[in-house]
């Protein structure tokens, strides 16, 4: 499918909702390393002229980028992959201990149905990894879960001063389509 | 590249409360280590925010309150260490061009914290050459107190995002510990902007 095509699929129709909900939680920042699975949000983040959409080198600037951000009065989220999740462990010190509002949204490989083995290790490790770092977390894995568990991480995060992080599994998002 | 660039002669606290001499709004964001040492001696503020760890993220922090503070200018304090680790920070940087952006790397070729390595800097690497190619608009290196005063002078501006290697020497400070009570000191720096704590 194109991604037009799949964009009006009504099982993608979460893809939008994740935009949807950060706006109505007030969010202005939107601090990304792009994956497929969040291809929709960043492209309504980046057309929105009331959001920062910050794209980052390496996800761990998010951290400090939305800390920096918060300091200055304004909310944000952070997009990323699994992968980047292993890249975030050390910076997220810096919300431990400064309790700084921190809001992950994550899309998963090695989850489910993966075709690169590669993207196993950190796939399966990246719920503990965040779980020993102190940031509590939540799975979706259909559709209609996707806008409550956001809208409840957002507000356990803004209203607790809490790192929280939405793990969009990779049922969810489809199998990604291999051409050899 | 050798030792030869190692840092230079300016006296890194003596750079940094000159810096900060007769700040008005400022808004300051130290990196870990000596550099947060530099800026609580030169005077504790509400404004300043410290960090404890992290590294490679003060520039980050930098940024993101740059860009949720337009109004303001913000200045980094950090050194060539913690920037090295950040280094992908100043392409973030330099994409986003916030105006009111100002990096001060206090550069003395050495992991001072560790016991006096040679780093990266120190081996010939130029920060401000690196930020100059990912798009910085002002870039300097400064080895005089004239051109800290020339820097001083410009933080306030908006001529883009700026950042000064400042070749200081390597020796540690006696240390001046700013607070370590993270949540203190960000709710400290919010309120101080006008944002109750949760």
């Amino acid at each position: 499918m194109a991604a037009e095509e799949m964009d009006n699929d009504e099982s993608q129709g979460w893809k939008s909702d994740v935009f949807r909900v950060l706006k109505q939680h007030g969010i202005k920042h939107i601090a990304y390393v792009p994956d497929a699975g969040h291809s929709v949000a960043l492209r309504l983040a980046e057309a929105d002229d009331e959001i920062q959409s910050v794209v980052l080198t390496t996800e761990e600037e998010g951290i400090g980028y939305l800390a920096g951000a918060w300091l200055g009065g304004e909310k944000g989220a952070l997009l990323l992959q699994s992968s980047g999740v292993g890249n975030c462990i050390n910076t997220l010190a810096l919300q431990v201990m400064a309790r700084f509002p921190l809001l992950m949204l994550v899309t998963m490989r090695g989850d489910w149905a993966e075709f690169n083995a590669w993207q196993n290790p950190m796939g399966q490790a990246t719920e503990a990894s965040l779980k020993l770092m102190g940031v509590m977390t939540w799975r979706a894995d259909k559709p209609e879960d996707v806008a409550p568990l956001v809208h409840g991480a957002a507000t356990m995060a803004f209203n607790g001063d809490a790192a929280c992080a939405v793990l969009l599994g990779q049922r969810l998002i489809g199998e990604k389509q291999w051409v050899k | 590249m050798g030792e030869v660039n190692a840092g230079g002669a300016l006296d890194r606290r003596e750079v940094v409360k000159r810096l900060l001499d007769g700040r008005k709004d400022l808004l300051v964001v130290t990196g870990l280590g000596s550099p947060s040492y530099d800026v609580m001696a030169a005077g504790d503020h509400d404004n300043n925010y410290y960090l404890w760890a992290a590294m490679g993220s003060a520039a980050m922090v930098g940024l993101g309150l740059a860009k949720s503070q337009p109004g303001k200018s913000v200045l980094v304090v950090t050194g060539d260490g913690e920037m090295l680790m950040g280094l992908g920070a100043l392409a973030t940087i330099a994409v986003q061009a916030p105006s009111n952006l100002t990096v001060a790397v206090l550069d003395n070729g050495h992991f001072g914290e560790t016991g006096m390595q040679l780093s990266h800097a120190g081996r010939g690497l130029s920060l401000d050459q690196v930020a100059r190619s990912c798009g910085f608009p002002w870039t300097a290196e400064i080895r005089e107190m004239a051109q800290v005063e020339d820097l001083r002078a410009r933080i306030g501006s908006r001529e883009g995002p700026k950042l000064a290697t400042i070749k200081i020497r390597a020796e540690n400070a006696p240390r001046v510990l700013p607070p370590r009570d993270g949540v203190h000191v960000k709710n400290r720096f919010r309120m101080a902007l006008g944002h109750a704590p949760i």
